[in-house]
């Protein structure tokens, strides 16, 4: 698998930077209650830099879950995470809103705009949350990663008025808005038709080949889990493969 | 685009709001409605009392000093019996002669030094009866120093024919006497007392001026004349009967009358003691008031907050979406909170301008029957600063409830769905 790390992610040593790093990762829900329901069994699990990571399972095997985990939006019952080097289990919640905005990013099934703002403006949100006030070189970068999605004739546009690819997109250049090290997409392309299911992940690729973002890949399409790097399989609470 | 000064809570709380545009558009409205009532309200009570005790205190002091009742005493035994033994078990209340307040120039002094009194002004005052030809009448006559008194009850302001001037054999009536007596400017009268001590005495004083206080009664029996004119027509040579008193606040009267009370030993009445009714009625309208206010606040603050807890929940996805990109809980926090105080302000000025139509409207269509107004409103600023202060703080107060709600969303709940 190293052999398709781009080249350009290696660090100067060669050695490729540990972006994720699970390690016995278990969650229950209702924990210490008659209803606890364990939902991932212990997880391993490593990305490096650059890595672009497939994750298939059946509905229910608990790929969302580990998603969430990874995305620092919800914490596991036991075991340790480390995102970008930091071990992400003893910070508080602020700490992790923090690490959460600088360096992951999301992209969900449903492409989840705030329709109150176009595309730009949408593009521009994680950006204006961490500074507070709007400036110039924020729209700018907003403006080169609508670009870069190919959407710049619909940039003014609320988000509410696009199409599902085009807001899919969108979604995408927000996810990368501030320049993440990590990308997490949830089933992405799962409400897409082939052809936009197609560029959603060409994309992807694309940001993962040029800006070195390493890639979590929720998906059920066989077909894209094969142009990724590599593929792993959560059934039941575990990895395999 | 974004306006480039506004912090990111100011953004997406104002984006918010104009999104739910009919929602917006209502509870402003609601919130408008309820401030432009009590704008309305307030404007108008106001207006109301202080016309009142504009008239009530245009025509009286605010405070009286007057000397000490005569007392019955009741006999003691000797002085060997004990203490509360009486012989006397009946007793009659004592006649009340008319007489000076003890030292009067002094107190006068002295009560003039307070930093809340304005003016204090010595009246001598007492009955007598005024002939003119076979007509005579009962009056009250009032020895006044016209420089002093005028800034008390400007008598000025009140004469209908003649003038205010008061020299030793002036005197001023009112319109009923004139009509009732057949006189006029000019024509002169004879008043009597009855006073032992002047024995009698009388006097022919000329009519300089016809007032009109206003009130049937008052200009039937009220006469003014010269301090000293009334000093030796009353048997009270160099003594006045009474010290009127005015104060800055006339709500204080009553604490000022109290001091002095405490540092001259002489009874002083304040209106609020001698009109205790009408002030009584003036405190329940300002209960009422107060009462109504009140749940009109509390009404609008219900409605902000019952909105913005719809909003909570039908942004809840979104919100999940900000938290998911680092938007932190404080944040979402404010925008909820910027939006209920967004709310307020925007209801209150709207009301506020609601209320000042209606205020206008009744200035315009609420007259006397002569087409005067019912009675001068003043369109104080401080009110709709405090409305526009308060509702905002409601809205802020009400969003406080939503927005913990929404900070406290988990996103992974609130992105599911």
């Amino acid at each position: 698998m190293a052999d398709a790390v781009p080249a350009a992610a290696l660090g100067a040593s060669g050695v490729t930077p540990v972006v994720v790093q699970l390690r016995g990762v278990r969650k229950a829900y209702n924990a210490g209650t008659p209803i606890e329901t364990e939902v991932l069994h212990g997880i391993d699990l490593t990305l490096h830099k650059g890595e672009f990571c497939a994750v298939m399972g059946p509905s229910g095997s608990g790929k969302s879950t580990l998603l969430n985990i990874v995305g620092l939006l919800d914490r596991p019952t036991a075991g340790t995470l480390a995102v970008c080097g930091e071990e992400t289990t003893t910070l508080d919640d602020r700490a992790l809103t923090r690490l959460r905005g600088h360096s992951i990013g999301f992209v969900f099934q449903y492409h989840h705009l705030i329709t109150a703002f176009s595309a730009l403006e949408n593009v521009m949100m994680p950006m204006l949350g961490a500074a507070g006030f709007p400036n110039e070189a924020m729209r700018q970068r907003a403006a080169a990663l609508i670009d870069s999605v190919g959407l710049t004739p619909w940039r003014n546009n609320l988000a509410g008025n696009l199409s599902g690819g085009q807001q899919q997109r969108v979604a995408l250049a927000r996810a990368l808005a501030m320049d993440p090290a990590l990308l997490l997409a949830d089933e992405p392309t799962g409400n897409l038709d082939s052809k936009s299911a197609d560029e959603v992940f060409t994309l992807l690729r694309r940001f993962n080949r040029e800006h070195g973002t390493t890639l979590l890949f929720v998906t059920h399409n066989a077909a894209l889990a094969g142009r990724c790097d590599k593929t792993i399989q959560v059934i039941d609470g575990l990895v395999i493969g | 685009m974004f306006t480039p000064w506004l912090p990111f809570e100011w953004i997406v709380a104002i984006r918010f709001l104009r999104e739910g545009r009919l929602q917006t558009l209502f509870i402003v409205a609601g919130v408008a409605i309820g401030v432009g009532v009590i704008v309305f309200m307030s404007a108008l009570l106001a207006g109301l009392q202080s016309n009142f005790i504009r008239r009530v205190l245009s025509a009286q002091a605010h405070i009286q000093l007057l000397p000490p009742k005569e007392m019955t005493r009741p006999l003691r035994r000797g002085a060997d019996a004990a203490p509360r033994e009486v012989e006397g078990a009946i007793m009659q209340p004592p006649l009340q002669r008319l007489k000076s307040i003890d030292q009067w120039q002094a107190v006068a002094t002295q009560i003039r030094a307070m930093p809340d009194v304005v003016v204090v002004s010595p009246v001598a005052g007492g009955s007598a009866l005024v002939v003119r030809g076979s007509a005579n009448r009962a009056i009250s006559l009032s020895g006044i120093e016209p420089e002093l008194y005028y800034r008390i009850v400007d008598l000025n302001d009140k004469i209908v024919r003649g003038n205010a001037r008061l020299t030793g054999t002036d005197i001023l009536i009112g319109t009923e006497l004139a009509s009732d007596l057949g006189v006029d400017v000019g024509d002169k009268l004879r008043v009597t007392t009855g006073n032992s001590a002047a024995n009698g005495a009388a006097s022919t004083l000329a009519i300089a001026g016809i007032f009109d206080l206003g009130n049937k009664g008052a200009n039937q029996r009220n006469t003014f004349v010269g301090l000293r004119t009334a000093q030796s027509l009353l048997g009270l040579p160099g003594g006045v009967t009474s010290l009127e008193v005015t104060v800055r606040d006339v709500y204080a009267a009553e604490v000022i009358a109290q001091r002095i009370t405490a540092a001259t030993g002489v009874e002083a009445d304040s209106w609020i003691k001698t009109s205790a009714q009408f002030f009584a009625a003036v405190s329940a309208q300002t209960t009422a008031n107060t009462a109504i206010r009140f749940f009109v606040g509390l009404s609008v603050a219900f409605g902000i907050a019952s909105v913005l807890v719809v909003v909570v929940v039908q942004k809840s996805r979104e919100i999940g979406i900000l938290r998911a990109m680092g938007i932190s809980q404080g944040q979402i926090l404010r925008v909820f909170l910027l939006q209920g105080g967004l709310l307020g302000l925007g209801g209150s000025v709207a009301g506020s301008a609601i209320g000042s139509l209606a205020l206008l409207l009744w200035q315009r269509w609420a007259r006397n029957a002569d087409g005067t107004p019912l009675f001068p409103l003043v369109l104080d600023p401080a009110l709709f600063i405090a409305a526009l202060l308060l509702a905002t703080l409601t809205g802020l107060a009400a969003a406080f409830a939503p927005a913990l709600r929404a900070a406290r969303l988990d996103p992974v709940v609130a992105i599911r769905g």
